[in-house]
């Protein structure tokens, strides 16, 4: 990105001025080396969320942000629904409710690292990833409803997951408000059999150990210590998130004519909070949430029973779930004002500091954790909400590394072979039905994941708590 | 860039991907509209695996219809990317007639087979991210767009 066309306000904060048909300034959190290396696409596109209607304060980088549709990747926008505001299938994107969470194992390292070959394959065996891959639920019309309203609840009623999980879920586990009617015949066709599947790209499960703490006090809270050995689960919505997504992307495209909606970029798609469509989206967005942690509740499952036939001590505990790819209804303080806004992050994660009355007890004086995916040779970070995060950010931090070279750059460059045997060599396994999809996923192929969350504490989005490398990786 | 070429005479029919920053951009090209859809229609298969590899034992229908021939592309692919998802299908051929933007289609495959096929990524979707339908100034249509994965 040209760092000309923008206000240096700090190391870590820069300023799109409003200007054309933009609404309101953009922002971008992220320093000088991060920007710069930022695709040119990525300035345009805050730019364009910036002309969006409703929109309030700011529209947003974090600063792992790369090239989207519509919404940068990274991407946060809040919209006000009484002053015209819009829901943006675009601002979610395509895999509804992507997100991570990170359970501890009551395990050190020195356990582990002489079991942890039979657990890739118990792991790689038991958790359905990749293309054609299938869950061992199977959901009839009744039961797929149930599951679209029930989200992470409805799974534990099921026997999958335990009740202790839930409240260290967003939303408790079950996001209020959705609407199973108005997902269709299709979305639900291509859920049938994938409840409890990983998917593939950059989704993994990974077995971790805690290399480095760098705040005591919370990583204590956290029961996070060096040594420890943590797993983390990045997965979405799956199927009936993707067609969700293709679906409302292409009502919202023919409709926003209707609507007086002039859009910069037809992926930036939108339709007034208020209006049928953007109610329908809403409800079938949200039902998509409640799929997403019922994924990762029943993928949890089967982790802990992966596990206990392992190591029949581990106690797989969740620290917390969290969701980066959603529009949610919060409140923040605009002009002094408390206002109700429809908050969308795209490939960002909520960041609420301590005191936010919307965390459970466990958190309300620490701040949330924030849990950033790496790639299977780097590392994963934990990071807490920052009290500063709702004022810089609308309580909003960075998601993970973000891509630095196309997949297709990456396959040329990489065998998967290669990358396989050169991780085994550094005591990381590797399980995964694509050497070309583990091409695709070199760790070389993404930015310093450190740059990123380095940025995202200096602009105090969030703290650093623990740094995590992998030991084993499970990948679609 | 990945590419697949198949000449006839003056007839160049083609297909290759190209990148963006997160996801891949695919591209067909042939002397009509209707091998153009056809083209990008294996480039769609060539994210997942090579099309060579997929055997075209079994034929599936499809059709689609959009307001303008530019949405018919994306519904076509998006079309085939449901009938992958939920049939657990590759498909390696593809035979497509166009009239006023109501799209009718075969496409021949056979269910995903993890050695022979060594699938790399699902895909999400189709979008409208960089998506042309354009006949050029040697008379081949061109058809692109990037796939989310």
């Amino acid at each position: 990105m040209d760092l000309s066309l923008l206000t240096r306000k700090s190391d870590v904060e820069w300023w799109i001025e409003p200007h054309g048909r933009m609404r309101v300034p953009g922002i971008i959190y992220a320093s000088e080396a991060l920007v710069q290396d930022m695709d040119a696409k990525v300035y345009e596109q805050v730019m364009n969320v910036a002309t969006l209607p409703g929109i309030e304060r700011a529209s947003y980088a974090m600063p792992d942000a790369h090239w989207g549709y519509g919404f940068p990747i990274g991407g946060v926008a809040a919209f006000d629904a009484d002053r015209g505001g819009v829901v943006s299938a675009g601002g979610v994107g395509f895999d509804i409710s992507c997100g991570v969470r990170l359970l501890s194992t009551g395990l050190t390292t020195d356990v582990v690292e002489p079991l942890k070959k039979r657990l890739a394959d118990e792991l790689s065996r038991s958790v359905p990833a990749g293309v054609g891959s299938v869950g061992r639920i199977h959901l009839d019309s009744g039961e797929m409803d149930a599951m679209l309203a029930g989200g992470a609840r409805w799974a534990v009623d099921r026997g999958y997951g335990a009740p202790a999980d839930l409240e260290r879920i967003e939303e408790h586990g079950c996001m209020a408000g959705a609407m199973p009617e108005e997902v269709s015949t299709h979305a639900k066709n291509r859920q049938r059999d994938e409840m409890g599947t990983l998917g593939s790209g950059n989704h993994y499960l990974e077995v971790q150990h805690v290399v480095k703490i760098f705040d005591a006090a919370v990583a204590a809270a956290f029961a996070l210590r060096e040594g420890d050995v943590v797993i983390s689960i990045h997965c979405g919505s799956r199927g009936l998130g993707h067609q969700i997504g293709t679906e409302f992307l292409k009502r919202m495209v023919l409709d926003a004519p209707t609507y007086g909606i002039e859009l910069p970029d037809r992926e930036l798609a939108c339709a007034p909070i208020d209006s049928p469509l953007g109610q329908a989206y809403l409800g079938a967005m949200r039902a998509a949430i409640n799929c997403a942690l019922a994924n990762r509740e029943i993928i949890t499952h089967l982790v802990r029973r992966a596990f206990s036939d392992v190591v029949p001590r581990a106690e797989l505990t969740l620290l917390y779930d969290v969701s980066h790819n959603t529009c949610k209804v919060e409140s923040h303080q605009i002009d002094g004002r408390t206002k109700r806004l429809f908050v969308h992050r795209k490939g960002a994660t909520r960041a609420f500091g301590p005191g936010h009355p919307d965390l459970p007890p466990v958190f309300s004086s620490i701040g949330q954790p924030v849990l950033i995916g790496g790639t299977m040779g780097t590392a994963s970070y934990v990071l807490s909400g920052a009290s500063t995060s709702e004022l810089r950010s609308l309580g909003s931090s960075c998601h993970g590394a973000g891509r630095s070279m196309s997949r297709h750059q990456a396959a040329r460059q990489w065998r998967g072979r290669q990358i396989i045997d050169e991780l085994a060599g550094r005591g990381i396994l590797i399980r995964s039905p694509s050497s070309r999809g583990v091409a695709e996923e070199a760790p070389g192929a993404y930015k310093d994941v450190t740059a990123v969350v380095d940025a995202a504490e200096g602009a105090g989005l969030s703290r650093k708590v623990a740094r995590l490398e992998p030991i084993v990786c499970v990948k679609g | 860039m990945r590419k697949n070429q198949r000449v006839t005479a003056s007839i160049r029919n083609t297909w290759e991907h190209f990148p963006h920053g997160a996801d891949i951009g695919v591209r067909g090209v042939g002397p009509t509209k209707e091998a153009a859809f056809e083209q990008i229609a294996l480039a769609l298969t060539g994210v997942v695996t090579d099309p060579l590899r997929v055997r075209p034992a079994l034929p599936v229908h499809v059709s689609c219809q959009a307001p303008s021939d530019d949405l018919l592309l994306v519904d076509w692919l998006n079309a085939l990317v449901y009938e992958m998802a939920t049939r657990r299908m590759l498909f390696g051929a593809y035979s497509v007639a166009i009239s006023d933007s109501r799209l009718k289609a075969t496409a021949w495959g056979e269910a995903v087979d993890l050695d022979r096929h060594e699938p790399a990524v699902e895909i999400k979707g189709a979008t409208y991210t960089a998506l042309r339908l354009a006949c050029l100034e040697d008379g081949h249509w061109l058809a692109q767009c990037v796939v989310d994965v």
